[in-house]
């Protein structure tokens, strides 16, 4: 019976996390497992500054600390694998890992949060880790006085473009729109920055090189005209989309892919909550995830308990 | 200077000579304690365990003796670490750029170890 716990939670990221520590230190058994990064997005994040409680960190350490935290209440964590079988409907629920391991559970929370938007273009998964990268804090350094092209208009964008020009002697920002879909102190900071400029209206159409990137095309989406840029590297910032592919036949989704949950966190089936970035909501920031996560694990608790 | 992980070591290049002259399989992960290479380290401390044919080492991607994994023919072009490279009788069969998930990584073992 080692494979079967109280609750097992389908994500690492700051809602999954947040959960196992609220069920672990009230010893219900718990097991974490994670398809990628500890800390998900949180991970790539190159710096969090609006964290309760913590002035500045690098979501890396902000994911690090989650984890020690989790793991000190005696949450069993498993990552970095690949969760090849669903079964949630009964009352017993059962995951299968890399095909192989069981586990089984009373309770269910899906943190599986979300992942980053492709452009999906010719050229993009090919030139992945050579020249293509979708984590500043990665990556950045590799483009030490390079040009670089950073995609997308948003609060990770602009602030990403900042931080890579710590790096690049020249960072171009190129958005579809012909406004910001970011804070204004994030526009302020990018706009006024010497080393940044910007390409609106735009999109990357296609990525070209040898061994690295050397070249895109630059599309102008309101005249359709294309340009081709000699670039160093392409940073893709471009939102993210809910990871809940797995769950399209099991549960009820909103035509965004996004989990709809009930008061209590609780999905369509009974015992299986959702939390974080993988549910239907507004707002995606580390806070509402950490709160996502704390009310499921208390109504998961409440769940198996009664 | 190494990285804060179980893996074995490496940390100059007489060492790097001497683990690929005296062993058949080797993969050796060079990076930093970052977001894309610690779960590549901890799926390799899990896969000594189902590789004993394989040697698994790291190695810290900023020492100067690095530069033996960071000048490989086969790392040109690669911006994203870790540089993974996998190793039969001295010689690079595999190399990847940036994180791998597990199945990526026992593919490249099962494809080029095998018994």
């Amino acid at each position: 019976m080692g494979n079967l716990y109280d609750v097992i939670i389908l994500g690492g990221g700051p809602a999954g996390l947040t959960a196992g520590i609220y069920l672990s230190r009230a010893k219900i058994k718990t097991l974490i497992v994670n398809e990628g990064i500890i800390g998900g997005q949180m991970s790539l994040t190159h710096e969090i500054a609006n964290y309760p409680g913590i002035e500045s960190l690098s979501g890396y350490m902000l994911s690090v600390n989650m984890q020690k935290q989790a793991e000190s209440f005696g949450c069993k964590i498993i990552s970095n694998v690949k969760i090849t079988k669903y079964n949630l409907k009964n009352d017993i629920k059962s995951i299968t890992v890399n095909e192989k391991e069981e586990y089984k559970s009373k309770a269910v929370i899906i943190a599986s949060g979300g992942k980053s938007r492709e452009l999906g273009v010719l050229g993009e998964k090919e030139f992945a880790g050579r020249g293509v990268s979708y984590c500043a804090t990665c990556d950045g350094d590799f483009f030490q006085d390079k040009e670089i092209i950073v995609v997308g208009g948003g609060n990770s964008a602009l602030e990403e473009a900042v931080a890579l020009t710590q790096y690049a002697s020249k960072v171009t920002v190129v958005h579809e729109f012909g406004y910001f879909q970011a804070y204004k102190h994030a526009i302020e900071q990018a706009t006024n920055h010497p080393k940044i400029d910007f390409i609106l209206n735009s999109t990357v159409s296609a990525f070209y090189g040898s061994q690295s990137l050397e070249k895109v095309t630059v599309k102008n989406l309101k005249t359709g005209e294309e340009k081709d840029i000699n670039i160093d590297g392409v940073f893709i910032f471009i939102g993210y989309i809910p990871k809940t592919e797995p769950f399209a036949e099991i549960l009820s989704l909103n035509e965004g892919g996004e989990i709809i949950i009930d008061k209590n966190m609780m999905t369509d089936i009974s015992g299986v909550f959702a939390a974080g970035d993988c549910i239907t909501k507004r707002f995606r920031q580390i806070t509402t995830a950490v709160a996502d996560g704390t009310v499921a694990a208390l109504n998961a608790i409440e769940f198996i308990q009664k | 200077m190494t990285l804060q992980t179980n893996l074995d070591h490496i940390e100059t290049e007489n060492q790097y000579n001497d683990i690929l002259s005296n062993n058949e399989n080797v993969m050796i992960c060079c990076g930093r304690m970052g977001p894309m290479c610690v779960p590549v380290y901890a799926d390799m401390e899990t896969l000594r365990d189902e590789y004993p044919n394989v040697k698994f080492y790291d190695m810290l991607f900023d020492i100067p003796d690095a530069q033996v994994i960071r000048n490989l023919p086969e790392c040109v072009g690669f911006m994203g670490l870790p540089f993974t490279v996998y190793y039969k009788n001295g010689k690079v069969v595999k190399a990847t750029s940036s994180i791998q998930m597990r199945e990526q990584i026992t593919a490249v073992l099962d494809e080029y170890f095998s018994e």
